[in-house]
């Protein structure tokens, strides 16, 4: 199960969210915050770390990092295959 | 030979004849643009509900490259007014001001420029600090912009800024500037080794009262990864690839000549031709492969927001560039001195020299640092046909 909580937690340790972090709203744009494409790598390497997970190519698009929404589908996805 | 085949033939033999003269004097290629304009190139990508031909990259990159054998500077105008005008076509359509701009680009065969790079962020597209102050439906913008390409010809500029003064860096608008809004004054001169007539002066940009509806509504990072990225790298590759096939072709021609001159010999340089004619090759498969590829993701967002998408063009780019440089200088090896020389049918200084740029503008090193960001997540396994 991955909260929206979990997901600010990562964001609030990405240099170019840090201080908006908590502000950020389930469907707010992380790009419009600030988010670069080096910033979404670095997020995508924390949210692997932390859950223990590999995104496959075909979810490292824009869009499945787009919102924390969309982070927390992405992920959940993720570890559903895992367990399936 | 099409329709469109021809109309870039004319063009290219109108931008042959100045090529020099451009090249020498660091001038704009104005006949060869007038020439684009009078065989209607420019709107090539305007939807055809906007008067335009709705014609896709693939066949701006074949225009590019016939236009690049004869004229860089044609070629490369060219390409950066389409890489524009790909970003409105495909980020305009849901503004009412932007397709009304559709219109006048191809109606009166508007060119388009390109205002990115600021003074202290370096190349950085990606960053701005200038911001547009709007207030009550109108806004303004000053930007110190240290190089916009053929600026003072251009009839309408797109330039990048920071959404409102407080917004962050990456946080950028791009807004649509016709010439005869805004004011110019040149802070840099373009004298430069090659790529003389891109005219690529440094200005301040000044705008002020302009209605905001000028503004598109989507952000520029979207804009730069959705559009600009792909038509940037796949046009500019053409233009390079343009510019290494006519190379070859007086290399070829060379070579021809010595064989004629001593019947029954292969002449020593026809094996330096059979090696660059296969880089050349490799070169063309290359742009070919990425522009199938482009084509394939058409429509599908996601596709074009990959980081294998985005990092199969990175490597367009930086390999293009390396190998353009590579085959002209091989071709001048083969021609020697008569290549070296100005003035003889053999002559590659000029386009050697303007080649020279490719793996500087948007520098390589920058790009594959950019790649190897996103190699840290890639995963691979790609098939032989399908990444």
């Amino acid at each position: 199960m991955v909260t929206s909580d979990d997901i600010r937690t990562i964001l609030g340790s990405n240099e170019a969210l840090a201080p908006v972090a908590q502000q950020i709203a389930e469907d707010d744009s992380l790009f419009d915050r600030g988010l670069d494409s080096f910033g979404s790598v670095q997020l995508m390497l924390a949210l692997e770390e932390r859950f223990g997970i590999e995104f496959p190519d075909e979810f490292l698009t824009r869009r499945s990092f787009s919102t924390i929404r969309a982070i927390r589908e992405t992920v959940s996805a993720v570890l559903q295959s895992v367990a399936a | 030979m099409n329709a469109l085949a021809q109309r870039a033939q004319r063009a290219a033999a109108v931008a042959a004849q100045h090529a020099d003269a451009v090249d020498r004097e660091g001038r704009f290629p104005a006949e060869a643009v007038a020439a684009l304009k009078a065989e209607r190139l420019l709107g090539l990508q305007i939807p055809s509900q906007f008067e335009g031909e709705g014609a896709g990259l693939r066949q701006v990159a074949v225009v590019c490259s016939t236009l690049g054998q004869a004229c860089s500077n044609a070629a490369m105008v060219f390409a950066m007014h389409h890489i524009k005008v790909a970003s409105l076509v495909a980020h305009g359509l849901d503004s009412a001001w932007h397709c009304q701009l559709m219109e006048r680009i191809a109606r009166e065969q508007l060119l388009v420029a390109s205002s990115t790079t600021e003074a202290g962020i370096g190349g950085d597209l990606r960053t701005s600090f200038c911001a547009v102050e709007a207030e009550d439906g109108v806004f303004s913008l000053g930007k110190d912009a240290s190089v916009i390409s053929y600026g003072r010809q251009a009839d309408l500029i797109l330039a990048t800024a920071r959404r409102h003064p407080d917004a962050a860096g990456s946080d950028q608008v791009l807004v649509a500037l016709l010439a005869d809004q805004i004011f110019l004054e040149r802070t840099s001169v373009w004298d430069t080794l090659g790529m003389r007539g891109t005219c690529s002066d440094g200005f301040r940009l000044e705008a002020r009262g302009l209605p905001v509806a000028q503004i598109l509504p989507k952000p520029f990072a979207e804009i730069a990864a959705q559009s600009m990225l792909a038509a940037s790298h796949l046009l500019w590759s053409s233009v390079w690839f343009g510019i290494a096939n006519a190379a070859v072709d007086r290399a070829r021609a060379f070579v021809q000549g010595e064989a004629r001159r001593q019947p029954g010999q292969v002449p020593p340089t026809a094996l330096r031709l059979a090696e660059v004619s296969n880089t050349l090759q490799a070169l063309r498969s290359a742009i070919v492969a990425a522009l199938v590829r482009y084509e394939d993701v058409q429509g599908d967002a996601d596709a074009i927001g990959s980081i294998g998408f985005a990092v199969m063009l990175n490597n367009l780019k930086t390999t293009a560039s390396e190998m353009a440089v590579d085959i002209v200088q091989r071709a001048l090896a083969i021609v020697g001195l008569a290549g070296y020389k100005n003035g003889t049918p053999f002559s590659l200084g000029r386009p050697l020299r303007d080649v020279l740029s490719a793996p500087l503008m948007i520098g390589n090193d920058r790009i594959l640092a950019n790649t190897a960001k996103l190699l840290l997540v890639q995963k691979g396994g790609g098939q032989l046909m399908s990444a």
